[in-house]
Order: structure tokens, then sequence, then C-alpha cells
């Protein structure tokens, strides 16, 4: 196999777009990748030939809903290389982390303690302190180096016996720092806690083998792994999910109803109350089964070799918020521009066609421990080239030039 | 060159008036915008129930400087009423696209902001954080 970066860009029809004058270059793929033709497509022909409910219906549009869905699942779980029955459909990374913490953290007792870290995006924070005011956990924080990588040198002594859960990111949607994770299983292994990570980073990045990461549960977005809103997925090992209690109730998730008690749905029916986001399911499947079909070795040479390129070519007053170099670290490049507010600096690159994002990034922690407002953030995906990259430099360039004080 | 940077609103920032802090304010309020992190501090100092001297540190954007700024040019002899109708013909300002009778001198070097709805807030929240520094102030009066 190879990369052919035409090809790819060719199945991205909003690539084409331009911004007034510019043409688009999409850099904001952290907050909300593209979705290619045939993912659009695949939710095109469910709605339009065999839409209809799921496990429920036998006429024929429902039994090809229930076997499209079903397929989605399996599609998720080869990504993941972990049985479908362990994957559960969610509205993204915050429901999949939210279920968690409403589900396992009714598991917990009172002075029980869940690991976070300073690193997190707010959907792995808020809902711990959520938990920890309903329940009485405490709440333990694992701090960053200066470079936004993970401090794991007193992870020994926040990691204690009463230490049920180490809740990361798998890789940080700020700084791009990639988690290394022998050290947190280590920790955890030594006292029996589960480990959470945030997959939402890491999931448009190629296939993960969760097995070997040695792991309990892990959450991702169909959003920025090129499928539609709106869906995502957590996976939890099926002796867990069968000790949790259902998140919410209603439909979908039971075996037996009366109006004495229910019987639940085993895992992972038991967590999808309702009718669940159908379309956006076969998309994701669609999207993650194009995935596994690529040369992800080649991709992540030309995603790397982008990102030196940022790293290389961005103007002197800016400093880079992440690591400096290209190990463990993900396409995102976070930075810093001396006497200009990130949003400044964002909506005078939109002008020439460079979507970026700038502010706090749902990283307030991380912020206030960096002492700062916010960055700009370019975030690069499979789609991306050279032209994109120069876009950016050239744009940052002219933007210093017009705002920058000396 | 997108037309959201003007050059008066560019100058407004720069110009900074009245950025920095003052000793023993008779009032101070830090407000932050959550969507993007924005941070504004304000402190006034009170002659009766008029604004006497007023100054602003702004951890945020040129359009958030900008709008500070503004304020320290047009604050001062201000009363809580004139600051709530200020703020009020601001925001009307930035969604009608009507000149407003209530705008301070100088505020309709915004105009260009109209068009970027996201942006309202980075002018408004000095504004904001005035009017409530003044609502303060005024119910502490006997």
């Amino acid at each position: 196999m190879s990369f052919d970066l035409a090809a790819i860009r060719a199945q991205f029809p909003i690539l084409t777009r331009r911004i007034g004058n510019a043409p688009l270059h999409y850099l904001d793929n952290a907050a909300t990748a593209q979705v290619p033709q045939f993912v659009l497509d695949a939710v095109s022909r469910f709605e339009t030939t065999s839409r209809a409910n799921v496990l429920r219906g036998v006429h024929r549009l429902a039994e090809e809903a229930t076997a499209a869905y079903a397929a989605a699942r399996q599609a998720v779980g080869r990504y993941l290389n972990v049985p479908a029955g362990e994957v559960v459909f969610t509205g993204g990374t915050t429901g999949a982390i939210n279920l968690v913490a409403r589900s396992y953290g009714e598991l917990l007792s009172p002075g029980d303690e869940i690991v976070v870290s300073e690193l997190e995006h707010h959907s792995n924070i808020v809902p711990w302190q959520m938990l920890r005011d309903r329940r009485g956990i405490v709440l333990k924080v694992l701090p960053v180096y200066d470079d936004g990588t993970l401090n794991l040198e007193d992870l020994g002594r926040l990691v204690t016996r009463r230490c049920r859960l180490i809740a990361v990111t798998h890789a940080s949607n700020v700084t791009g720092a990639v988690t290394e994770l022998a050290p947190i299983r280590a920790a955890a292994s030594a006292v029996g806690a589960k480990i959470l990570l945030d997959g939402a980073q890491r999931a448009p990045h190629g296939p993960i083998d969760l097995p070997s990461l040695g792991v309990d549960f892990y959450a991702f977005s169909g959003h920025k792994t090129f499928a539609p809103h709106g869906i995502g997925a957590l996976w939890a090992r099926r002796d867990l999910l069968e000790a949790m209690p259902p998140f919410m109730g209603g439909g979908e998730m039971i075996r037996t109803v009366t109006m004495e008690r229910t019987d639940y749905a085993p895992p992972p029916h038991k967590f999808e109350a309702g009718t669940p986001p159908i379309a956006q399911a076969i998309g994701l499947g669609a999207a993650v089964d194009w995935l596994m079909r690529l040369d992800w070795a080649a991709i992540s040479g030309h995603e790397l070799r982008l990102t030196q390129r940022v790293l290389d070519g961005l103007p002197r007053k800016v400093r880079v918020v992440g690591p400096a170099s290209l190990q463990r670290r993900l396409p995102v490049i976070s930075f810093d521009v001396a006497g200009i507010h990130p949003h400044d600096i964002c909506q005078l690159l939109d002008g020439d066609g460079v979507a970026l994002r700038g502010g706090h990034h749902c990283a307030q922690p991380l912020m206030d421990r960096l002492n700062l407002a916010g960055t700009a953030r370019a975030s690069l995906a499979l789609y991306n080239g050279d032209d994109d990259v120069d876009a950016l430099i050239a744009g940052l360039d002219r933007a210093i030039h017009r705002l920058g004080r000396s | 060159m997108t037309d959201l940077y003007q050059d008066a609103i560019v100058a407004q920032a720069k110009a900074a008036t009245r950025a920095g802090r003052l000793d023993h304010p008779d009032g101070s309020l830090t407000r932050d915008n959550p969507l993007c992190g924005d941070r504004v501090t304000l402190d006034i100092r009170l002659d009766g129930d008029r604004i006497g001297d007023i100054a602003h540190r702004v951890r945020g954007c040129l359009l958030c400087e900008a709008s500070a700024s503004a304020i320290g040019a047009n604050a001062i002899g201000k009363t809580a009423a004139d600051v709530a109708a200020a703020e009020k013909g601001v925001r009307d300002f930035l969604e009608s696209g009507r000149p407003d009778p209530r705008l301070w001198p100088g505020l309709d070097a915004f105009a260009p902001v109209r068009d970027y709805a996201s942006r309202h807030t980075c002018v408004l929240l000095p504004f904001e954080t005035l009017r409530e520094l003044m609502a303060r102030a005024s119910e502490k009066k006997p």
C-alpha cells in the first residue's frame, strides 16, 4: 500500500471550497474533521432506502436497519481490535465519559479516589467533579510539564490503594502530546485501579489495538474521525459492562418490563436507551472501515513530516505550546504569538482561507497551569498537504506584521 | 486582510486608554468570557454616584482591548444608569447595525464587528463588566 494525497483529498468534497478568494486550508481537525463523500453516501443510502428503527420491527426496512447498525458496531470493534459486543454507541467522547462517570461511578464509595490530569479536556474533568460532588469520591490531579506533556514522576504517590480509576487523555487536544501509558498501567495494576483513555484526538490517526494498550475504558468521537456529528463510542470489557448499572432507562435497553420491575438487556444494549443515532452510526462504520484500509505507516510519516514543517516554519515571535520533538506526538500544534491574542490570529488567518482554532480549547486548567489565556492551534489530518502548511506560515507572518507590537 | 481589523479599532486597542490598575479602588470586578477565556478586570473610584476614575486590565483579544480602551476614554463622569444605557447601546448597535444615540464616542469604529456574531462578546465583555460593577457600587450606597 502507499499514500496518495490527491486521491485522499478527492474523497472530501468540502476541500474544494474557497473562502473568499482563497482555497480552504482546513487546519481545525482536532475540533471536527471533514467527512468523505462515501460516508455521506452511506448515510444517504440508509436514509433513502432502509430508514427504520432498529431492534424492534420485523419488516424488511427494520431488518435492514438493524443489520446495518450491527455492522457499524462490528466495524468499530475491528477498528479498536475488540469484540463488537463491547462497543457502546454514544453521542461522542463526552457522552461516553459521562456514561462511565454515571454508571461505573455508582460502583464507587465515598473516599474512593480518581486520578485525572491537568492536560484533560473539560469532558474528562467535569464529569469526575460532578461524581465527586455526588458520591463523595476524591479527585487527585496529575501535573504537566511546561511542554504540555504529563509529569508522571508523582504517579506512585498519587495512585494509592483507594484509587479506583485513572482517567487521562490518550493524546492532548492542546499540545498533541501522546500519553506514555506504561507507567500508568504499572501504577494502576499495583492497586487494582481501572484506566480510562480519552481517545478523541488519537482515534482519527489510525486503527487502535486496544488489547495491547492494557486499559479498561476507551472513548472516542465520530465527528473527529471523518464521520457525522452526534455519534461516538465507548469501549469497556464485557465483565465491566455487565457489572455497571444502566445509565439511562427507556426502550431498547430492556429485556422485560412490568409495572413492578425491569430486567435489562445485556451490554451493549443496556447502555443504549431509546432510538440510537442509526444513520450516524452507519456513517461512523463506513469511516472506520475506510481508515482500516489505508497505509498508516505512510500516513503517519506524512502527518509528522508536515508537523515538523510547521514547527520549523513558525515565525520567530511564535512559541510552541507542546513537545518540541515528534516523539509521542500527534499533528496538533498549539502556539502563542507574543502580543497577539489567539482569536485575532485565527480571525486574520481566516481571511487567508486558513481555518484554525483559538482559545482555551476546553482545557482551562491547562491554560491556567501554563499561564496562558489561550493558544492558536493548527491540527492536521491525513488530507492536509504542504499547501496548507505554506498558507499557515505565510498567514502568520502577515498577521504578526499587521498586529504585532514591538 | 479581513475587514474586521480596521485602523480605528487597532488604534483604539493600541491607545489602551487608562490601562492598568487603580490603587485603593472603590470597586473592582473581573469577568471571563467562558467561550474563549478572555478576562477583563475593571477598577473604579467613585465621585458621588459617578465614575471618578477607572482602569482596566485585559487578557483578551484586540477587540476586547479596544472596547476596554473606549471605556477608559469615555466612562469618567458617568453614572450606573449611563453605563447600563451605553452597554445596551453597544449591544443593539452590534445586533442591528443601526447607529444608536446611546453609543459613546468612538464606538462606531466597531461597525465591522456586526458581521461576526461570535466576536460580539469580545466587545461586550468590558461593558457587561462595567455595568455589573456600577450596579454593585450603586447597591452599596446608602
